[in-house]
């Protein structure tokens, strides 16, 4: 048995391998001492490896672990396991956003990652959900049920809050407000993936590749497929598991 | 290395009308950061030792030597930029001190007055003399700037106000009508040094000069070609620290601790024995300057367990691949030597700067690295958008490359080392 543990900046997230076969996948919020959380998380397996990824990869290799990997390395292991043929993939997930280009063995031969703040990231998106008044889980759909763009410019979440207090007040519907602060969600991770070699398939892995307007409108605007693994945010964990297989 | 700290001259501090409470915390947190990065290396050369006291005696030592000498009547210039010609304050028994404009302690007294999306270097030094933490600012006798870039060039019109502050014109192309403007603008400066010291330079000074200061480059030249060897026989933190003490110590005898150093990293090589194991990976930086005490990236990668092995940068290799021709004893003569080796400097302020492209790869093979990490200050717009050539040039060799822009603050930490470790695993295959 091999396990791989994407402590995230959000969730944490557990891959259970028996040789070729996902056996589980279990998530749970990071709280405040995430490593106990994954210790909790796992009580009763007996693993011959765990591999540790996300923020809190190396605590986690100081606690229980036996190794580590980058967030980039387990999403392009965790995108192949759901689509062999993935070439670029895009993970966006509570804090990062970051896009990765395989050759045809599926190493990385490129990758980029959004600066040290969290605009256009889950984050992002769950407090601009809150500020309206939203469920996360509400809040894609809720985009997808508007056609009309109200602008919003900002990116950034505290700005971003002020220009939706400010469209509020002027009457704009919820649903079209919605729409317009995925849509700045998405112009920038097209941004982001515009910038790397041309491919014409997205995979498209981390907690947010869960929300169905983002999903739509960077296909959209991208002009590409784009491709949602079945679980999007055990993708990283996923990948570690098979790093681990393979040691 | 529980010992370890950054002396304390509270009483020379207050002469020099320094802020001595603000700026005694700024120094132990030094001597903290000095203990945690570079004394719990293991397989340290012993000869690193005459590096540490350099860092021990920062504000303290050479602070001391640079008022001696200003007793003296020797001038004393401060300095920001490799584009400095150093030989004709050397000629004049002066000396050239590198500033202080490497730490985010100094920003908020700077942002004070500058606007806030500039250059953290220049927004570093100009708050380390706005804020009177910096004992070198303190003492010179006037600062040397130059217009490498809009930042400082319209900075040194402040800086001015609270220290004298010359300003020399770098050309921006290398043209014949630059070189001649470069060689003006070094006859001017010469003029400038003679009346600070009040005294004529001689061209017999100005040789001996030249020989001191070429004596120095090479030493640093030696050093970075013993980095080649594999396994490196020192860490790229402790070869970027002495890069940074270069710009600040007495350069004879700088040149001849190099020296002594290289002598033992010889023997290292020659034993094959090395800081890391032969299978660490070897990472070459290119880019801006890390001025003392701006250690992050190297930190961060060799934390992640790579070694750097190469700074092509100003501080690094820019500083000293070029020496000048030596043996004239004709000052017409030996000033158009001198402006022919200031006019090979490759920085980005130049356009085009084909020539750094080249030096770039040509110093990724020399040093045997197997990726480069290009760092480019925030807000340094020449070197962030050439940085789209050096990553063109890279993709088409095949060299696994990765571009930062980062700041001073700590606030990125977690994503760059993300980034480094990833990048790592990508050279790693």
């Amino acid at each position: 048995m091999d396990i791989g543990i994407d402590l995230g900046s959000r969730a944490l997230k557990m891959a259970v391998f028996d040789g070729d076969e996902l056996l589980e996948c279990r998530m749970v919020e990071s709280g405040f001492t995430p490593h106990q959380q994954a210790e909790e998380l796992l009580k009763g397996l007996k693993p011959h490896r765990v591999i540790a990824t996300g923020y809190g990869r190396h605590l986690a290799h100081k606690n229980f672990a036996s190794g580590v990997i980058t967030e980039i390395k387990a999403h392009s292991l965790g995108a192949r396991y759901f689509f062999p043929q993935a070439m670029t993939i895009l993970d966006v997930g509570g804090q990062d956003s970051k896009v990765i280009t395989l050759n045809r063995e599926g190493k990385v031969v490129n990758f980029q990652m959004n600066d040290k703040c969290a605009a256009g990231t889950g984050r992002f998106l769950e407090i601009m959900a809150a500020s309206l008044g939203y469920t996360l889980a509400e809040f894609g759909p809720m985009a997808l049920s508007s056609d009309h763009e109200a602008p919003i410019n900002s990116m950034c979440t505290v700005f971003a809050e002020s220009e939706v207090i400010s469209l509020k007040n002027h009457g704009v519907p919820a649903a079209d407000i919605a729409r317009a602060l995925h849509l700045a969600v998405v112009s920038r991770l097209v941004g982001m993936v515009r910038r790397m070699e041309e491919s014409a398939t997205l995979v498209f892995t981390g907690g947010v590749a869960r929300n169905p307007a983002i999903v739509s409108l960077l296909q959209e605007r991208l002009g590409v497929e784009v491709f949602v693994p079945s679980l999007p945010e055990h993708a990283g964990a996923v990948g570690a598991a098979l790093h681990a297989r393979t040691l | 290395m529980q010992d370890f700290e950054v002396k304390a001259y509270p009483e020379m501090w207050h002469e020099l009308n320094m802020d001595v409470e603000r700026f005694d915390k700024a120094r132990q947190m030094l001597g903290g950061a000095y203990t945690k990065i570079f004394l719990s290396q293991a397989n340290r050369p012993q000869k690193m030792a005459y590096f540490d006291e350099m860092i021990s005696e920062i504000f303290g030592g050479r602070v001391k030597e640079l008022m001696q000498a200003k007793k003296e009547g020797r001038p004393v210039v401060g300095t920001f930029c490799v584009y400095i010609p150093e030989e004709i304050v050397v000629a004049a028994n002066g000396i050239c001190v590198g500033l202080c404009g490497g730490s985010p302690g100094s920003i908020p007294d700077a942002e004070k007055i500058l606007p806030r999306n500039i250059c953290p270097m220049v927004k570093s030094a100009f708050g380390f003399k706005a804020g009177r933490i910096c004992p070198y600012f303190q003492v010179v006798d006037f600062v040397y700037g130059e217009t490498t870039c809009d930042a400082k060039k319209k900075t040194w019109e402040i800086l001015d106000r609270l220290v004298p502050t010359y300003v020399m014109e770098i050309p921006q192309m290398k043209k014949e009508r630059d070189r001649t403007l470069w060689l003006e603008e070094v006859k001017d400066f010469k003029a400038k040094i003679e009346a600070v010291s009040g005294k004529t330079i001689s061209s017999e000074q100005l040789a001996e000069a030249i020989k001191i200061l070429n004596g120095k480059r090479q030493a640093l030249q030696r050093l970075t070609k013993l980095r080649a060897a594999n396994p490196a026989p020192i860490s790229g933190k402790d070869a970027l620290l002495i890069e940074q003490i270069a710009f600040y110590d007495e350069p004879v005898r700088f040149a001849a601790k190099v020296n002594e150093l290289c002598d033992e990293l010889d023997a290292r090589a020659a034993k094959g024995e090395g800081i890391l194991p032969k299978s660490a990976l070897r990472v070459m930086v290119s880019g801006t300057p890390m001025a003392l005490p701006n250690w992050k990236i190297h930190n961060l990668v060799e934390s992640a367990g790579a070694v750097i092995v190469n700074e092509e940068s100003c501080i690094g290799t820019r500083y000293f691949k070029d020496l000048i021709t030596e043996g004239s004893l004709d000052m017409e003569k030996q000033l158009a030597a001198l402006t022919d080796r200031y006019m090979r400097i490759d920085c980005s302020c130049f356009t085009p700067n084909d020539e750094r492209v080249t030096q770039v790869l040509k110093e990724y093979k020399d040093s045997a690295a197997q990726g480069i990490i290009h760092y480019s200050l925030q807000f340094c717009h020449t070197y962030n958008i050439e940085e789209i050539k050096i990553r063109e040039a890279c993709q088409r060799e095949g060299i696994p490359y990765l571009s930062i822009e980062s700041d001073y603050s700590p606030d990125d930490v977690g994503q760059l080392q993300t980034r480094i470790e990833a990048f790592l695993e990508q050279v790693e295959g």
